[in-house]
């Protein structure tokens, strides 16, 4: 799926990476709230969607190779995140939708596990 | 002074007099979470200007902020050293303070003494030293109560 399709179906609000957005694609997610989960779990090149906006969630991305951050339930981070994220230079989004939800019409519409839980 | 101490076996002697190319130190401060992060961000920094191999990169990544964070939630302050020798890259690691009393059953997933502050940052879920016994190919801990942990773990690098 492209971002941007991600984008429309979750009506996300783009906080970084609208820049670098075009053609880039999404094929698989990982889920938590638990960075150690993402940590253990995640594969590398996955969009991490979490309810958890501190600057761990943006060190999380980074050390686990994630290809952008989603917050779920209208989480919006504060500017440190914002600013780390940007140096990585990596897509930050933010949906009003639920963690079920998000995930349940994200997968519903054929993206894969990015890891094992 | 009891001193505890485990390891993932006797290999870990093995690194005791190889050369080191590269080492630097990194200081990390108890409670201070707004920067629980960032030695394993610049350590993975540097590690890419060496042009090491992206996996091998990710994975000690992952073992340097779990034992980052790991500071940050149980000890005062602790300095990460960072060496790159000729077949691996090593990670020592010695903080001040409380120390493991019992280091097997803290190697146990889900064992955790964290506090409902930890667990907001995404952490304090009993696998922290579980994640770097699982990305590190040699791992030792020595733990003294009251004191502190010396960590030291090692990724080989193939050639």
């Amino acid at each position: 799926m492209l971002m941007q399709e991600l984008v429309d179906l979750l009506k996300c609000r783009v906080i970084l990476g609208a820049e670098f957005m075009e053609g880039l694609e999404v094929t698989a997610c990982f889920a938590a709230d638990l960075m150690s989960d993402v940590l253990a779990f995640s594969r590398p090149g996955s969009l991490l969607i979490t309810g958890l906006a501190s600057i761990q969630s943006a060190h999380t991305a980074d050390v686990a190779d994630l290809s952008g951050i989603l917050f779920v339930g209208g989480k919006t981070p504060a500017e440190p995140v914002i600013a780390l994220v940007r140096n990585q230079r990596i897509p930050l989004l933010t949906t009003e939708l639920s963690m079920f939800e998000a995930c349940g019409r994200l997968y519903g519409s054929g993206l894969e596990p990015g890891g094992r839980s | 002074m009891n001193e505890n101490r485990w390891s993932t076996g006797e290999s870990c002697v093995s690194w005791e007099d190889a050369e080191i190319l590269y080492s630097e130190s990194f200081r990390i401060v108890g409670d201070d979470f707004e920067h629980g992060g960032e030695a394993a961000a610049k350590i993975k920094a540097k590690l890419k200007q060496f042009g090491l191999d992206a996996a091998i990169i990710r994975r000690l990544s992952i073992a340097n902020f779990e034992a980052e964070m790991n500071v940050i939630m149980y000890a005062r302050e602790a300095e990460m050293q960072l060496q790159v020798l000729p077949n691996a890259v090593r990670v020592i690691l010695s903080d001040r303070g409380q120390g493991i009393p019992d280091i097997e059953q803290a190697l146990q997933e889900g064992y955790s003494t964290a506090t409902p502050q930890m667990r907001q940052r995404g952490f304090g879920a009993g696998l922290g030293l579980p994640n770097i016994k699982r990305n590190t190919d040699e791992f030792e801990i020595v733990s003294t109560p009251g004191v502190g942990t010396t960590l030291r773990y090692t990724i080989h690098l193939q050639n």
